[in-house]
């Protein structure tokens, strides 16, 4: 990297055609393989990917990017291979469909040499990736739960809404359990609502029907917020004090912004980064600065106060 | 197969008096209300047995058509994909539309004449391709379902489309209002229901179809016209996902990608536990009704009880489809 600025002048000249063919040895490409926007949020993660990517590409001319979204593991495997096989990429980052069927292939790629970004779900071997950038799913269902306790000083009555039944979902729960212990609120029920809107608002709808006294809602995702949020309303149910979401919706984030009652705070779970990730690898590339390690995004609580901050409206997450 | 009727285990033969492959999904269902009422007090109450009737609406409408299609021996995937995506476009039309022609039943009216063209001419699309192109119903609906579910994620920009608030609020009281206590969805099933049962056992259309599904090449002969009929099928298919989306579209007043995710298999799922074949030939358009009610009142009951891990509810779910099937098979000409 000793003659970036020279670098620079040759990659603006020559923006229009394919550096790497003629330039191999000193444009340097970044692998990017993530799901398919299937959700709301995997929605957002591919959004921010999208920006960081031509962020970058502006501002490293020397850096060329592959970005590639698969809609499942085995298609994501085929990405990962023909990314190293016809681009022959100096890192790859990945957020991993599901940790088991990409563990293989990704260490594949790491034993050639490649430099390798880890993603929110972590590989099932340890030692594999050089850079890990995750959420703290642990954290994210302490935050909720302290929540929870600090919103029903006097305790109360709650039901949770679970996720797609993952390593992820179950942390979260462990993680809201702990901090709940001992506080009073006592969990009437927990079900699946796979962090999908009809889904939420079907379990929900039982959930009232089941029970007649609710304090507040656990429905740990935005968008089973929605859901949620929707089939109280239609009960015409006013014992629900609140409903406290998570990940940070732009449309929940606003409500909380506003003081709507109802949706009281939130609980970050950021899709935004995979940005993260991808401007790391890139620093690790052009700089001597040292990236390898583990580097955990914080979840953090969302109150009317600091809403504007996380509030990103060309974001369709 | 008259050997088998003496089998042990096998109380149905002739002689018996009570026909299981008409009963089997009505004593199914009856099971499934009895085990309810005794496990939880609410599930009879007013409230449950409207939630459940209104939310197997969107199920139960497009299923109806379903019964036809696989009465002629068709098949139909992209019913889920369809409905997603009719419910992205429609929401994007609406949103347009507010500005000029303000959050009124206008703009809701245009709304709900996108859904219907749209569904027909999804339905023709399938239709056409099946009939004029002579391509496997499988592989066409298999291949439109992809395409729908891409272009409502387009549409979407990968997140989700919202209605505009106004018109929300004008437009909910057609999944959530009703007549004399009975909520416009469930309305609109019964009135669909009713029709295709009528439209399969009392006219020409209906045994048509039964005709193609059980032999397409005697049906021929017979100077049925099968590719017209066979295009109607999914034509008729296409307009109820349409009716079935406008339904659904004021529920939550949103579509993303993960709308309608496997509606196709719940749909089929239901005609097959109502006893029609999948083979076509048969069709049982009261029957698909009946199955509709099994799946959904499943998984209310398995949301109002506490005696299984929720991880196991698909598995349940899945022992019961099959025992609904076993108990009506008994009677079939084949076994």
């Amino acid at each position: 990297m000793k003659h970036l600025a020279l670098m620079a002048t040759t990659a603006l000249t020559l923006s229009a055609a394919p550096l790497w063919a003629q330039e191999a040895e000193e444009t340097q490409v970044i692998g990017i393989s993530i799901p398919a926007a299937t959700h709301g949020w995997a929605g957002g993660m591919n959004y921010f990917a999208q920006a960081a990517v031509e962020r970058l590409e502006e501002v490293y001319p020397q850096l060329d990017f592959v970005l590639a979204t698969a809609s499942d593991p085995s298609k994501q495997v085929s990405d990962i291979e023909d990314m190293v096989a016809t681009r022959g990429i100096d890192a790859l980052v990945v957020l991993p469909f599901e940790s088991e069927p990409l563990t293989g292939p990704v260490k594949a790629v790491a034993d050639q040499g490649v430099w390798i970004t880890v993603v929110d779900r972590g590989l099932s071997e340890p030692g594999i990736e050089d850079l890990y950038v995750a959420g703290d799913n642990p954290g994210f269902g302490r935050v909720s739960g302290e929540y929870m306790v600090s919103a029903l000083p006097e305790g109360g009555k709650v039901v949770a809404l679970r996720g797609i039944p993952t390593t992820i979902d179950n942390e979260r729960v462990a993680g809201f359990e702990e901090a709940i212990a001992g506080s009073g609120i006592e969990v009437l029920g927990m079900e699946h609502g796979n962090w999908n809107r009809d889904d939420a608002f079907t379990v929900m709808q039982d959930f009232l029907s089941k029970h007649s006294q609710i304090d507040a809602v656990w429905a740990s995702d935005d968008d089973m917020a929605v859901g949620v949020l929707a089939a109280i309303e239609a009960a015409g149910r006013s014992d629900v004090k609140f409903v406290l979401g998570g990940a940070g919706m732009k449309e929940m984030i606003a409500r909380t912004r506003d003081s709507d009652p109802m949706v009281p705070a939130n609980v970050t779970y950021p899709p935004s980064m995979i940005a993260s990730a991808i401007e790391i690898t890139a620093l690790g590339l052009v700089s001597d600065a040292p990236v390898a390690g583990r580097f955990i995004i914080g979840s953090e609580l969302v109150t009317p106060e600091n809403a504007e901050q996380y509030y990103f409206p060309d974001s369709p997450f | 197969m008259t050997t088998q009727v003496t089998r042990p285990g096998q109380p149905a033969g002739p002689g018996h008096g009570i026909n299981l492959h008409v009963l089997g999904p009505i004593v199914a269902l009856l099971v499934l209300i009895v085990a309810g009422a005794l496990m939880n007090p609410n599930f009879l109450s007013y409230a449950n047995i409207t939630n459940v009737l209104a939310r197997s609406a969107f199920i139960g409408i497009i299923a109806v058509g379903m019964t036809f299609v696989i009465t002629a021996g068709g098949l139909d995937l992209s019913v889920g994909s369809m409905a997603a995506f009719i419910a992205g476009l429609m929401i994007l039309v609406m949103n347009l539309l507010v500005p000029s022609m303000g959050a009124g039943i206008s703009v809701i009216l245009v709304g709900m004449a996108v859904a219907l063209g749209a569904g027909l001419l999804a339905g023709f699309l399938n239709g056409f391709l099946i009939t004029n192109m002579r391509i496997e119903a499988f592989i066409v609906t298999l291949g439109t379902m992809g395409i729908y579910r891409s272009l409502v994620t387009w549409l979407a920009d990968g997140g989700t489309l919202s209605l505009d608030f106004g018109l929300r609020e004008a437009y909910g009281p057609v999944y959530y209002g009703g007549l004399l206590g009975v909520s416009w969805p469930i309305i609109v099933f019964l009135v669909v229901a009713i029709l295709g049962e009528i439209g399969m056992r009392k006219t020409a259309f209906g045994r048509y179809c039964a005709a193609i599904g059980s032999n397409d090449q005697v049906a021929r002969y017979s100077s049925v016209d099968v590719n017209r009929i066979r295009l109607l099928t999914y034509v008729g298919l296409g307009l109820l996902v349409g009716i079935a989306t406008i339904m659904y579209v004021p529920r939550l007043g949103s579509a993303s990608s993960s709308t309608g995710v496997l509606w196709e298999l719940e749909a089929i799922a239901a005609v097959i536990i109502g006893g029609t074949m999948l083979k076509g030939g048969f069709g049982r358009v009261w029957g698909t009704v009946v199955g509709v009610l099994i799946l959904g009142l499943i998984d209310n009951l398995l949301n109002l009880t506490d005696w299984v891990s929720p991880y196991l509810n698909g598995a349940i779910q899945g022992v019961i489809i099959v025992l609904a099937v076993i108990l009506q098979r008994e009677n079939r000409p084949e076994g």
